[in-house]
């Protein structure tokens, strides 16, 4: 019943379009590729100029890899409770999309302030934007990240907000998976950032 | 868990047309509960094996790491954005980015000598 439910949704809203699919999860997969060229440039700038640092400080340095691995198990839980609120939109619970959506804003408000927290770290113990090198391809991609995170956290509270006023409901599981999309993207490219930045260890 | 346990397990949702018109279905919580345990293990894995000395003696730390990051971006992107499920349309504009940023990637280390040290 609700499968059927929520294909005349889909039906009725995008039956239109050309190539079948709605027009707007087309959009976000091609504003996604886009941004996997984004994101390709820069970690290819740090990668580029990884270990060419001729003043400190240095990666090892800086990092401190507990810290950051936790942050990164907060962003892996934050997909799962956004998948858990599309599920809950698309089953037409929501308070309980409500609830997930909260909790994926919070998680994503965790990461984002450790973040903070580790720049103002960094910043301390020397390591500005024009330091060095490692500090400028640093910063640009994990300050693009974060920013990322940051719209992606505005997207999440906007939905809960629009959900009170009757603007999100189990017709309108698409524009949760949307942001959804967004945000498991932010995801994928910490998965690459945390791999390539932080445990691929460089000489300096 | 109670949210995931009271969604049931067997839920599923059709949310677009496959090629064919069929109905793609969406995986159940339960199944996107298993697939977050898994992602946090590899994580768990690629952070043991960073302090494990004998992994980096044997040179075996970038190759690992590497499987372990294409195993995680892999399930997150099949199972959690659902491209496993959806048309294959939206994978092919995804893969295409994909290979851009790596075609840029091996392009400018080339042209920068960094294999080469």
């Amino acid at each position: 019943m609700q499968e059927s439910a929520a294909a005349h949704a889909f039906e009725s809203e995008h039956e239109a379009t050309s190539t079948g699919l709605p027009n707007t999860k087309l959009a976000m997969w091609i504003f996604l590729a886009s941004d996997v060229l984004l994101f390709g440039a820069l970690i290819t700038s740090y990668v580029v100029y990884r270990g060419r640092s001729v003043v400190g400080p240095y990666p090892n340095d800086v990092f401190d890899i507990p810290y950051t691995s936790v942050s990164s198990f907060v962003l892996l839980a934050s997909s799962l409770t956004m998948v858990l609120a599309l599920a809950a939109v698309q089953r037409g619970d929501l308070p309980r999309m409500r609830l997930w959506l909260l909790a994926t804003a919070m998680l994503g408000m965790t990461f984002v302030g450790g973040q903070v927290y580790e720049f103002t770290t960094f910043y301390d113990e020397g390591l500005k934007l024009t330091t060095n090198l490692f500090g400028t391809t640093f910063y640009v991609l994990t300050g693009f990240h974060g920013t990322h995170v940051a719209i992606g956290i505005l997207m999440l509270l906007s939905l809960f907000a629009m959900s009170f006023g009757g603007r999100i409901t189990q017709r309108d599981s698409l524009t949760v998976e949307l942001v959804g999309l967004y945000w498991h993207f932010v995801d994928i490219v910490w998965i690459v950032i945390f791999t390539i930045v932080y445990l691929i260890p460089t000489g300096r | 868990m109670e949210g995931v346990g009271s969604a049931g397990a067997e839920h599923e949702v059709a949310t677009a047309p496959r090629g064919g018109g069929r109905w793609a279905r969406h995986p159940s919580p339960r199944e996107y509960v298993r697939i977050a345990v898994v992602l946090a293990l590899v994580t768990a894995a690629e952070v043991a094996i960073y302090y494990l000395d004998w992994v980096h003696e044997h040179g075996l730390l970038i190759p690992l790491l590497f499987l372990f990051a294409v195993i995680k971006f892999s399930l997150v992107v099949l199972w959690f954005m659902h491209l496993r499920f959806d048309s294959r349309t939206y994978a092919r504009f995804f893969l295409l980015g994909i290979a851009g940023a790596l075609t840029l990637f091996i392009a400018v280390l080339l042209m920068f000598r960094t294999f080469s040290g």
